[in-house]
């Protein structure tokens, strides 16, 4: 990998003290160890290994991290927030690098899950639960792939496992009202 | 033994087995659930992928409702459970975002109440409450129990049985007859929510998991999160379309396995909506 360091110095300092603060965790904690990227289910797919987004949010340089699959294939898992020797809690440290970068609106590496993540919101924010169906449908559309788990659909259907009905709560001007406040709170999108 | 009951969307869809085992393994160990009035999404990966303030605040309108009802919440889904419990631990350990939640719900939340998961609520019950409901007894049936990874990770959140080598879903088959295989995959991850959003991921870990416990013996395995269920049960069809397998292996909610050993009847425990029928396994037992 080719590090650009001159990058690093002027621009990384500011990145990774908000990366810092969202987060809670300190980078410098790491010592590279690896243990993070061993125990990861899903490095098989990423292009940045966990622990080197760790490594290079201690050089500075966001711009690698922010256009990696990495941070959005990380399903949560916590195995290596459990393991880390040095308790930096990675999985929030991943979770602060997803939301930053769809702040940033780079979501392209991980366009699929930033996508799903949305019309799963909104189904939250208009019901206050999240509709299944409707989200399925509604991801589909999104994504232009229209069939993707139609015979799972079918099954569920079948089974009597999907609502058709829209589960509205009557708290759901709560809901808005909680996402409009963070909105307003955090800025931006 | 009475709680507050969090249910979670998909308890009331695709997961509706999970809820209907739920309550009936419940109500015959003499646990009174009463549905946290008008309760709203826990917001998911979705939500805390997004904002960090956002995940919080969805999950803080429940526990405000909890605290109005002032019981300790109960919660059969995984993933539910662990933003639950996530929420009100970062409430509790920092005053400044606890104040910013207020805010942002206008719900005072000042009744603290406990979230525990189903699981921990039947593990925590003593052997002879539970062995004493056992009617028919699972012998023969042979289990891998499978964790996943918010039920027990991470353990500054959950507290709750072994990180990397739990076993209190073991000790529950083991109650109801059955026998828990030793295996190596019972917290790997399912991929989550990846099943709809990056499917090929999804698909890999499922077959891992899927190979790994039908290496082990397992006649079938059971969980304790509907979207695992649903990663393993519904897309196993994907995952032999995918890697030419002929994986046919059924996957419960270990509360339906519960319930089966108390008694109640397949279809009241939705045994028959599942997408790899159980029932086969189940009759062969006699």
């Amino acid at each position: 990998m080719r590090l650009n360091l001159t990058v690093a110095t002027r621009d990384g300092t500011e990145f990774v003290r908000r990366v810092e603060a969202e987060s809670g965790q300190k980078v410098a904690d790491c010592y590279q160890c690896g243990k993070c990227t061993a125990g990861c289910p899903v490095t098989f797919a990423m292009d940045l290994m966990p622990h080197q987004v760790v490594r290079l949010l201690q050089l500075g340089l966001g711009d690698e991290i922010l256009e990696s699959k990495t941070i959005w294939l990380c399903s949560t898992c916590a195995t290596c927030t459990t393991r880390c020797p040095r308790n930096i809690d990675l999985a929030r440290l991943m979770d602060t690098l997803r939301s930053t970068a769809r702040s940033a609106g780079r979501t392209k590496a991980g366009k699929g899950i930033a996508q799903f993540n949305e019309v799963f919101l909104d189904s939250v924010r208009r019901y206050g639960r999240a509709h299944e169906l409707g989200i399925g449908l509604r991801y589909n559309l999104k994504t232009g792939k229209l069939f993707k788990d139609s015979d799972l659909a079918r099954g569920w259907f079948l089974r009597g496992r999907l609502k058709v009905a829209v589960p509205k709560i009557r708290g759901v001007a709560e809901i808005d009202r909680i996402f409009n406040e963070i909105k307003r709170m955090e800025g931006g999108k | 033994m009475r709680y507050s009951y969090y249910s979670g969307c998909s308890l009331h869809a695709t997961a509706r087995e999970f809820d209907l085992s739920t309550r009936a393994v419940c109500r015959r160990l003499g646990i009174e659930l009463a549905e946290i009035p008008d309760w709203n999404c826990c917001g998911a990966t979705a939500a805390h992928s997004t904002s960090h303030l956002l995940g919080v605040a969805l999950a803080a309108r429940n526990l405000a409702l909890a605290g109005e009802q002032g019981l300790d919440v109960l919660v059969p889904c995984a993933a539910c459970y662990q933003r639950l419990a996530v929420a009100r631990k970062e409430m509790d350990q920092n005053s400044e975002l606890w104040k910013r939640v207020v805010r942002i719900t206008g719900r005072d939340y000042t009744d603290r109440v406990g979230i525990k998961s189903l699981l921990e609520v039947l593990a925590g019950l003593d052997s002879e409450q539970l062995a004493a409901q056992v009617v028919r007894p699972l012998e023969g049936l042979k289990v891998a129990c499978y964790y996943g990874c918010l039920l027990v990770r991470p353990p500054a959140v959950t507290g709750f049985d072994d990180p990397e080598h739990p076993r209190t879903m073991d000790r529950l088959v083991r109650l109801a007859g059955a026998e828990s295989v030793d295996w190596d995959y019972k917290t790997e991850c399912c991929g989550a929510a990846q099943g709809v959003s990056n499917e090929p991921v999804a698909l890999k870990l499922a077959r891992d998991i899927l190979e790994v416990a039908s290496r082990a013996g397992a006649d079938c395995l059971v969980c304790a999160c509907p979207l695992c269920q649903s990663n393993l049960d519904a897309r196993q069809g994907h995952v032999n379309r995918a890697y030419g397998t002929s994986l046919k292996l059924p996957v419960m909610y270990f509360t339906q396995l519960l319930g089966l050993a108390f008694g109640f009847d397949e279809r009241e425990l939705g045994l028959d909506t599942l997408f790899v029928d159980p029932r086969p396994v189940i009759r062969a037992l006699g």
